[in-house]
This record gives structure tokens, sequence and C-alpha cells, in this order.
């Protein structure tokens, strides 16, 4: 008997008992399709986390200078020396030494006092390179960003956040003005756009309240001091979140032998991401995610017993017809086929129908409870190939069970 | 016994190996082969089945020969063993001690795979219960054996039509069992038992599930398919319904006798 003809056989004995087969495929349909949703909202609310991480940068390194060790060994205190410098950021910007680093900027800053005609403002000025509005994920509004020549030049120049463009210049196009920070004159260059203030950054100062120099120009003409190479910090650009700990490891590397530093606990730097209070909301996303689709899975073994159940059921109701079989010329072989086909039938039947309940729940249930449910095609069907293994698995007793059945037995049973 | 086509219906009532199977054997040992048309060769067949420490002999040495075309009735009351007899008989169950050849073949050490096989090849079954299935149609019924010799579909409902108008329900083909009468069923049960063209029809009880009207044409049925140069095995404990065949033998605790249709008493 071919698998065609047993497939036959095994479908038609699903339809003889209807109302049985509906009722377990029942159970195999709503463990199913809990899985999927489960899954989907675990899925659903790490996306959205993910998402969320993107927009706060948080594919973000900032290595901040550290205290130095003296050769005794004493360390100073935090901030104590000023040991990055603008020679680490252009070593941290090479490909081959970090090839996980997408962009560096490295970045010196200071409060001071813009004064533009008759109306100051006292901002954070900040010096950088054109890197850093790819870093900080910026856009410019009007005129343009800071560019390499302007580096290079010591260019007077200054691109204004939104705010501090509408403080100094209630009326007009800022862009072209002047505007004299310490007695010095800078050309207003460009706007940036607003970023609106957020939430779980650390920095609690508006970013949209900032003005960006050339780092030259702050290091040269405004902020002064002795060491004109150093920088306040650099922040570094990851390949993406998932390549974070690559690059915060080449930078590591790369810095400790830049400066010289054979011991990592010694290192005159620090390097702190804002990734690290983004993974605990993660993890513990993730913790529930677990702990919901167990649950979904429990549902999944009870749709099992349930099928293996009413397989038994189904062996002792037909006992009969397992012996008239035999007699008529089945195998053992062929009878556990039967049956193994019966069960699968209506693990694979709950699986499609959960998958398609399923489906339509994570269309209609975020309406109402607010959260996003992504369903992925692969989960899809990884459930419905769970469904029937589930079938197979549950039917295989059963459907021993029957192909061991003395015929004479089975046939004279009542 | 041995003589083939000489002396089929009412056969001599010799005495065979009731008293004793060791020493009187019928039929010729299992080295030896018998003529090519018995197709039921049994020598000194035991059965004892083991409920815990106790041993029950169902069958105590049970030696018979039933030649192509003979039309046999075993008869005995319950408990004599007839049904053991009657599942070995039908490769259902296998011997404990002794051979059983089925068309020259021992079958006595198959596996279970094997016998099914035997089964299906060989053997036509007709029950008392009739045992049809109630979700196919009587077409579909009758070609259930066909389906596991893996005979193709289209040849299988040529067959299995055929089959049915060969017992009078070329009408009723698309009836479900549930639809038909009993003795309608029956004859279901009986084109079901001839569509693998079988070497032994083997009826148990065949009318036991019968109104008289309906028996008697099952009865007629199994007439037929004597005359037709079919092998019959009918095992009853009805000697009304045995009279019909043409050699009796008696089964009682466990060892058979030949019977003379006569002394049909006598297996009382």
């Amino acid at each position: 008997m071919s698998w065609l003809e047993t497939f036959r056989t095994g479908l038609n004995g699903v339809r003889t008992h209807r109302l049985r087969s509906a009722l377990t495929v029942l159970g195999i349909l709503i463990g199913i399709a809990a899985v999927i949703l489960t899954v989907g909202l675990g899925e659903g609310a790490q996306a959205q986390v993910s998402s969320e991480i993107t927009a706060l940068g948080s594919n973000l390194l900032t290595i901040t200078p550290g205290s130095t060790t003296s050769a005794a060994g004493i360390r100073g205190g935090f901030g104590t020396s000023s040991t990055l410098t603008t020679y680490d950021a252009t070593a941290l910007a090479s490909k081959t030494v970090a090839p996980d680093i997408k962009a560096v900027a490295p970045i010196t800053d200071s409060s001071e006092t813009l004064t533009a005609g008759t109306s100051n403002w006292t901002t954070s000025v900040v010096g950088s390179t054109p890197s850093w509005i790819t870093v900080r994920g910026e856009t410019v509004a009007q005129g343009r960003f800071l560019d390499e020549q302007d580096i290079t030049d010591h260019e007077p120049v200054v691109v204004l956040g939104s705010v501090t463009a509408s403080e100094l210049f209630t009326r007009g196009d800022p862009v072209g003005q002047t505007v004299d920070v310490d007695g010095l004159p800078l050309t207003v260059v460009g706007v940036l756009n607003s970023v609106g203030s957020s939430t779980s950054s650390s920095t609690t100062s508006d970013p949209d309240d900032t003005a960006i120099v050339p780092l030259t120009t702050a290091a040269q003409e405004i902020f002064g001091g002795t060491s004109r190479n150093s920088v306040s910090s650099i922040i570094v650009q990851g390949r993406s979140s998932a390549d974070l700990t690559a690059a915060y490891q080449e930078a590591d590397q790369e810095l400790l032998a830049l400066h010289g530093i054979t011991t990592a606990s010694d290192a005159d730097f620090t390097i702190t991401s804002e990734a690290s209070v983004v993974s605990t909301a993660t993890s513990v996303d993730r913790t529930l995610t677990i702990l919901l689709g167990g649950v979904a899975g429990i549902s999944l073994l009870v749709g099992g017993i349930g099928v293996m159940n009413i397989m038994l059921v189904s062996v002792t109701e037909r006992i009969r017809e397992i012996g008239l079989r035999k007699a008529l010329g089945a195998t053992p072989r062929l009878i556990r086929r039967q049956f193994l086909v019966e069960a699968s039938v209506l693990g694979l039947t709950g699986g499609a129908l959960g998958a398609g309940l399923g489906i339509i729940c994570a269309v209609f249930l975020p309406g109402v409870i607010g959260d996003p449910i992504a369903i992925s095609g692969w989960a899809v069907a990884l459930a419905i190939v769970v469904a029937m293994a589930i079938g197979v698995v549950f039917g295989v007793y059963p459907a021993s069970r029957a192909a061991n059945l003395a015929p004479i037995d089975a046939l004279r049973s009542e | 016994m041995s003589e083939p086509g000489g002396e089929r219906p009412g056969g001599s009532a010799r005495p065979n190996a009731s008293s004793d199977a060791d020493t009187a054997p019928l039929t010729v040992g299992p080295r030896t082969p018998g003529p090519a048309d018995a197709v039921i060769e049994f020598d000194r067949v035991t059965k004892v089945y083991r409920t815990g420490a106790i041993a029950v002999a169902a069958l105590r040495g049970v030696s018979l020969k039933i030649n192509t075309g003979e039309y046999v009735a075993i008869v005995g009351p319950s408990g004599s063993g007839k049904s053991t007899l009657m599942h070995i008989l039908g490769c259902l169950d296998t011997p404990t001690t002794g051979t059983f050849r089925l068309a020259g073949e021992n079958v006595s050490g198959m596996s279970e795979e094997a016998l099914a096989e035997v089964r299906n090849r060989r053997i036509g079954f007709v029950f008392q219960q009739f045992n049809l299935l109630a979700s196919m149609t009587a077409w579909q019924n009758v070609e259930l054996p066909l389906a596991y010799a893996g005979v193709h579909r289209a040849e299988r409902k040529e067959r299995a039509m055929a089959a049915l108008a060969k017992v009078g329900l070329a009408q009723r083909v698309q009836h479900r069992p549930g639809e038909l009468s009993g003795g309608q069923q029956q004859r279901v049960a009986v084109a079901r038992a001839l569509v693998t063209e079988p070497d032994l029809i083997l009826a148990d009880e065949p009318t036991g599930n019968l109104d008289s009207v309906s028996a008697d044409d099952v009865l007629g049925l199994m007439n037929e398919l004597h005359d037709a140069g079919r092998t019959l095995v009918l095992i009853t404990h009805d000697l009304e319904v045995a009279s019909a065949a043409g050699r009796l033998i008696g089964i009682r605790d466990g060892l058979v006798s030949e019977n003379d249709k006569r002394d049909l008493e006598n297996v009382r």
C-alpha cells in the first residue's frame, strides 16, 4: 500500500470522527496561536526597544580621559590628565586599525557666552570635526555643517543649534551673520535641525542648545590652554549596535597601545556606552518573553497530550477495524503508519489553523493592548512544523499499540 | 482423503487422529510435500494458551487435510477449540507445536509481517459480525484487501465491482453498510473475501447474526461458490448450517474427528 493510499486512509479516519478530531485540533490550535502570539509580542517589543536604541544613538561609545598612574603606582583623580588627543581620534578613525568603527568625532567643549548684536547667550561651545554630525545623527536645517577645509584652515565659523540660533537671532536668517565668542568673531554657516530633548540621555542639557566650531579653531583661538591637541572626549560610532562590542574592543586595544599601557586596569581613559542602560531593558523584556513562551509551550504540550489521548481512544474504539484490516492483510507497519498519519493530520491542521488565528490576532490585538506584535514568516513555518511533529511524537505510542494488537484479540472484542 | 477430486461431497468417515494424534497421523509429515492440491495440511498441531501460571491446551494434536475444491464444516460446541482452530487456519495465530501448511507453504513459524501477506493473498474471511467499515461504501469495503495487496486503483475498483456483481449486489455498490440489510452486508463481506481470488475462504459463523431467510441466502451463495470450485471452510456450532457442507469435521476438547453426515448427532 503506497503512502498516498495510507494518507487517504488516515484522512478518512480523521473525517469519520469529525467532532472528536475538531476538539483535538482545537487543543493544538490554541497552543500554536499562543506560541505565535507570545513570540510575536516578544519580538515586537524587542524591535521597539532596538528602534529606540537606534534613536538614542546607542551604537555610540564615549571615550573620556581617565586618571594617570605615576611610575610609583600612585593614581591621580578622575579627569586629572588630558590624555586623549586628536591623534587618538585619527588613529581610531583608521579602517585597518578598527574596522568596526564607522565614525570618530573628537570633542572639546566649554561653556562660553556668545554675542550677536545686542543679544547674548551662554551655551556649550563644542569644538569638533565634520563627522560630529553623523555621529550625533543630526541634520542641518539651514546652510551647511563644518567641512574638512574649516578644520585645516582654522576657519572662524560656527554652526548653531536650533535653540541657540533662535535665542541669538529672533528675526531673520542667522546664516551669514556674525557671532562673537570671547571677542573672536565667528561667521554662522549653518543651523541644525531640532532633535528635541532626549529623556534617557545622561546629559541633562538641551542638545539643541549648542554651538559647534571647528576643532582647530576652538583649540587655537577660543579655549587656548597648554595642550592644544588634547580633547575632552572622543565619540566613537560603531557600524551597528551589534558591532558595538567589537568596536569597544578595538578602541580599547588601540588606545592602550597608543598610550603605551600594558595593564588594562591602568588605562588612562574610560569607554562608556548608553547601551548599558538599554541592555537592561532588553534583558527584562527577554525574560518576560521566555516566561510567556514557556506558558505557551506548556499549552502546546497539553495539546499534544490531547492528541495522544484521542488517538488512544481511537485505537481502543476502532479495535475491530484494526483487527479486520490485519485479517485482510495489513501489516503492523501499515497500521502504525495509518495512525501516525491521522495524528500528524490532526497536528498539522491544528498548526495551520493556529497560525492563522495567531496572524489574525496579531493584526487586531495591537489596537487593543497597545503593544506591537511582530509575526515573522519563519516563526509561523516553525510553529506549523512543530505542531505536526507534536502529532507524530504523541501519535507514536497509540500507533504502536494499534500495530501490535493481535489480530484475533482485535477481531474478538465486542 | 488424499485422492484428488475423488470423494468431494460427503467424504468417507474414516477414523482420524482424534484418539491419538502421535500414533495415527492422518497426513504426511512436514518434510514430505503433500499432494499439490492440498490447501490445508495440519500435522499434530497444538496450541497452548498461558494465562499466568495456568496453561490451557486449546488444541491437543490436530492433524487434518483439506483439498482444493472441498466444502468443509468444522463443527463444535463453544470451548471445543473451534475458534483456536479457525484462527490458526486463518493465519491469525500460529501453532505452539506442529506444522501447518497452507497451499504447500509452511506458515507455522512465520513473522507477523509474512503472515499478513499470506492472509492477504491466500485467505478470504467472512465473519459473523460482517466487519464492514461503516464509513466506506460497499465497493470501497470490497477493494480494501486489494489495496493492501498493492493493486492499482482502477483495477481495484473494477475487480470490486465484478465481485459485488457475482454476489448479486451490482445495484448496491455505492451503499454504505448502514444502508444495507444484514443479508446484503454479509454478501458484501463474501464479495470482499472473493475479490483477491484466495486459495481458501474461511467463514466463521457466517449466519450467526442473520434471520433464517438471509441465512439460507448466504448459505446458498456459499454453495454457489463451492460449485464454482472454491475451497470453503465453514466454522459453526449449528449442525443445520454445517449440513450444507460436503464434509464435516467435529471438534471437541481440542481434538478433531471426521463425521459422516449421517451421524451428525455424535458431534453434539
